[in-house]
């Protein structure tokens, strides 16, 4: 086991590079000068020159990436074009909303999907499982800033219970940081309790149908024992494969649900660096989130050798 | 039973007490934060560096000028207390008032003032024809310092009291030595408020709280002018990107202001208990389209007037906004109400003729690559509007969805249009940029040194220096009027008419706020 998990993190290195390699092309490579937004909109040409000039931005490519890499390999992402601050250092700044959210909208989703599953699968054919089906075809279909609005409407303009953007730090208070954190982790969260719902339906009913659970059946056991202890541990494969798909689609989720109710946290970071073209920001961001995105795949696949014997690595 | 029951229920029923009161409760505020959303995110703290209008507004917080424009649009003393100009206009002697310090408490003397006017005048246009007109510019004594110019410039105090980018705001001796193209590593003023360092996050929020020590003038305030005394505790600028949560934070009394709310989000507003919308900018947006000189077929006259005689300004500005009240078609190429403001040169609409000048000008159908700004409310919808009445015109237009940042670096392409180029943007600038055609940077026609599609007229820039060189608001305004009149007829640039944005506030909040094209947060009580 140890010696699969060393594989694997020795094996992110050479993908770390390749995404490193691609995202710094393409950056490079697509229309949008970062001196020019430096300057401002009125600024004039000359003034643009010297801009992109004091950045280093008329060099060649394949020197600002030399000078970019050897940076990134001693921990050093840059400093953000605009403001000067240590790429590592925004991401400081913005990573506890992200995680806050994050946290709280797969919480949300997996405590209401994977019960609904179970009781869908367990209900199959009836208005129960129905019901919870026509939940998650709606989830999945409505985009997340839809129901990020309709929510701030109704509970911050209407009802005036959660405040209409914003985020407080846990350190500020637990109850603040509740009030902010409960709409947007909600929104964000009923996507992937619709996706969660659905796997765990689907692959319950085929678990349900194995001729060991009829055994169990036989043998007189106690239904719900036979939902828990059998079948739902035998099913949970592809529902913890999805959720670890789920926590990585966040990452693009989260972009849209910070803007929504205005959390400053990486989606946030992210968007606001694309607009601007603040190179070392994205180029940072993306490493981060690549090395994040193939961690939750190495999670996901210990996982496995926990909930099914049959898995060795 | 009936016991575990009642035990069960008194549970709930506490949780749900403690989460009603948990999630009703609001945290204690102080109650004289101001909290602004302006136009956009402030990551840059230098409003010598760029010239985006958020930094701009940072500058106003935390620096101060020598001079300041009034309501009126004249220039007053601000920090500088008495000056004397000489009889033949050549030399200035500036004495600063007494007891200004910077935030770090030292004092404020001439050798800071000359230091960032020197910094000021390597960056902005006005500064740079000031620096080229001066002799001198030396400092007499702690408080006074005297400008000698070798040959007559009229818009020294404008100048030095312009509100648009770059100002020329007065840093520390030590801040304004720094190279222009670089920033400023602290931020430490002698104006207002003062920035707190350790609450900055950039593109998020910018935290200041009052200068006790600043020592307003006595005049009242108004615009940029008079007294600048804070009156809050504290002001912080968030950043919300998107203008409906803006909009609803403002509703629900989580903010005070928003400098920009986005046009179609103003019947919302007005809708809403508390919450006033008002124009505080008399000059409001100038809208333009640009053509590029350099390319064919706007390398010719013909093309160009063409360009000229396709476009409705009504067109344009009934696509931003519905409410008429919210814009004027204003032919004027300063902003309609501005001292300097007038018809001449301009025209109206005539598809007949524009198809017949493109004709004259042996246009064969090239693709027009219009590069079309999709981000802004503004830009959007008017150059939906413009492409379309181009096409009317026989043009072959282009249209090339983009956002404004791949916009302002296409724009810098010189290429013709089948290798990257361009041939028409579109775009606004605020009203006190075009108050007068030195700082007017779209009627230049400088060539090489002019703006953005880089129009060549040697008439317009002799008239330019002329201007420049008088002091005389009549003959000012006769020769703005023949910039004008020159700027239609080589098409410069197209005016498509005066936008007003309003601004919104919570008026049961904040009281005193003061009219002006930035926003500006002296004078501002909290109620």
């Amino acid at each position: 086991m140890w010696g699969y998990i060393v594989r694997r993190l020795l094996a992110t290195i050479p993908v770390m590079g390749v995404v490193a390699v691609f995202v710094f092309l393409l950056l490079h490579l697509a229309p949008g000068d970062p001196a020019a937004v430096v300057a401002g909109s009125y600024a004039m040409p000359k003034d643009v020159e010297r801009i992109r000039e004091k950045l280093g931005l008329n060099e060649p490519i394949h020197i600002q990436f030399g000078k970019w890499i050897s940076n990134v390999v001693q921990g050093d992402l840059g400093d953000s074009i605009f403001s000067e601050v240590p790429v590592t250092r925004l991401i400081a700044q913005r990573i506890e909303p992200t995680l806050s959210l994050a946290t709280a909208s797969i919480l949300i989703a997996i405590v209401l999907a994977v019960p609904l599953g179970i009781v869908a699968a367990w209900k199959a054919g009836t208005w129960i499982d129905h019901g919870v089906m026509v939940f998650a075809v709606l989830g999945f279909s409505i985009p997340v800033f839809v129901i990020g609005y309709v929510l701030m409407y109704g509970f911050s303009i209407k009802a005036q219970i959660f405040p209409v953007q914003g985020f407080v730090s846990i350190r500020q208070g637990l109850i603040p940081f509740v009030r902010t954190i409960t709409l947007p982790s909600i929104a964000l969260g009923v996507i992937y309790a619709a996706l969660i719902a659905r796997i765990t339906r689907a692959s319950l009913l085929e678990v349900l149908g194995e001729d060991y659970i009829r055994t169990a059946h036989a043998k007189g056991l106690q239904p719900r024992a036979v939902l828990l202890r059998h079948a739902l541990k035998n099913a949970s494969v592809p529902i913890v494969t999805i959720i670890g798909v789920g926590i990585a689609m966040l990452i693009g989720g989260v972009v849209v649900t910070e803007s929504v109710f205005n959390i400053p946290g990486l989606g946030r970071l992210v968007v606001d660096s694309v607009l601007a073209r603040d190179y070392p920001a994205i180029q940072g961001l993306t490493l981060m989130f690549s090395a994040v995105y193939l961690l939750i795949n190495l999670m996901v696949d210990i996982s496995y050798t926990f909930l099914d014997p049959r898995i060795h690595y | 039973m009936l016991r575990n029951i009642s035990k069960k229920m008194l549970l709930v029923v506490l949780l749900v007490t403690v989460m009603v009161i948990g999630l009703t409760w609001q945290p204690s505020r102080a109650e004289t934060l101001l909290r602004a959303v302006l136009d956009s995110g402030i990551k840059q703290l230098d409003p010598i560096w760029t010239t985006g209008y958020a930094v701009r507004t940072h500058g106003f917080m935390v620096y101060d000028t020598l001079f300041g424009l009034d309501e009126n649009f004249n220039v007053k003393p601000q920090m500088v207390d008495t000056y004397t100009v000489s009889s033949n206009k050549l030399v200035y002697t500036f004495t600063l008032r007494s007891g200004l310090k910077w935030h770090d408490g030292t004092p404020v003397t001439s050798k800071d003032c000359v230091a960032s006017i020197k910094r000021w005048g390597a960056k902005d246009g006005i500064g740079q024809k000031m620096i080229a007109s001066t002799d001198k510019l030396e400092i007499i004594d702690d408080k006074t310092f005297r400008l000698t110019l070798k040959e007559p410039f009229g818009m020294v105090l404008q100048g030095l009291g312009k509100v648009t980018s770059n100002v020329c705001f007065m840093m520390r001796e030590k801040d304004a030595m720094t190279d222009p193209n670089e920033q400023v590593k602290e931020v430490v003023g002698s104006g207002p408020f003062k920035f707190v360092k350790d609450k900055f996050q950039p593109g998020v929020t910018v935290f200041y709280v009052k200068n006790d020590a600043y020592v307003p003038r006595k005049e009242p305030a108004s615009n940029m002018a008079g007294s600048k005394m804070p009156q809050v505790d504290g002001v912080e600028f968030i950043w919300i990107p998107d203008p409906n949560t803006a909009v609803n934070a403002l509703i629900a009394g989580e903010i005070d202001y928003i400098w920009t709310p986005t046009l179609d989000l103003i019947p919302k507003l007005n809708a809403a208990k508390g919450v006033k919308v008002e124009i505080h900018d008399p000059t409001g947006l100038q809208t333009i389209l640009r053509i590029n000189h350099q390319q064919p077929p706007f390398d010719n006259l013909k093309a160009r007037q063409a360009v000229l005689y396709a476009t409705n300004m009504e067109d344009n500005l009934g696509a931003v906004t519905s409410d008429s009240k919210l814009y004027e078609a204003c032919p004027s190429m300063y902003p309609c109400g501005s001292p300097l403001a007038s018809n001449s040169g301009s025209v109206k609409q005539d598809l007949n003729k524009a198809k017949q000048l493109l004709s004259e000008a042996g246009y064969k159908g090239e693709k027009i690559v219009f590069l079309h700004c999709t981000d802004d409310n503004v830009i959007n919808p008017q150059s939906v509007v413009s492409g379309q009445n181009l096409r009317k015109a026989g043009f072959n237009v282009d249209m090339q969805a983009m956002d404004w940042a791949t916009l302002v670096s296409k724009r810098a392409v010189r290429k013709p249009a089948a290798e990257g180029g361009w041939h028409i943007f579109q775009t606004w600038f605020n009203g006190p940029d075009f108050l007068n055609p030195i700082e007017h940077i779209a009627i230049g026609a400088g060539c090489e040194k002019a703006w953005w599609g880089w129009p060549c007229d040697q008439q317009i820039e002799d008239l330019r220096t002329s201007f420049g060189k008088e002091a005389d608001l009549q003959k000012q305004k006769e020769i703005a009027q023949a910039i004008q009149k020159r700027a239609f007829e080589v098409v410069t640039y197209v005016p498509l008419g005066t936008v007003y944005q309003p601004v919104a506030y919570r008026s049961d909040h904040l009281d005193g706020l003061l009219k002006s094209p930035a926003p500006l947060f002296w004078n501002v009580k909290k109620k």
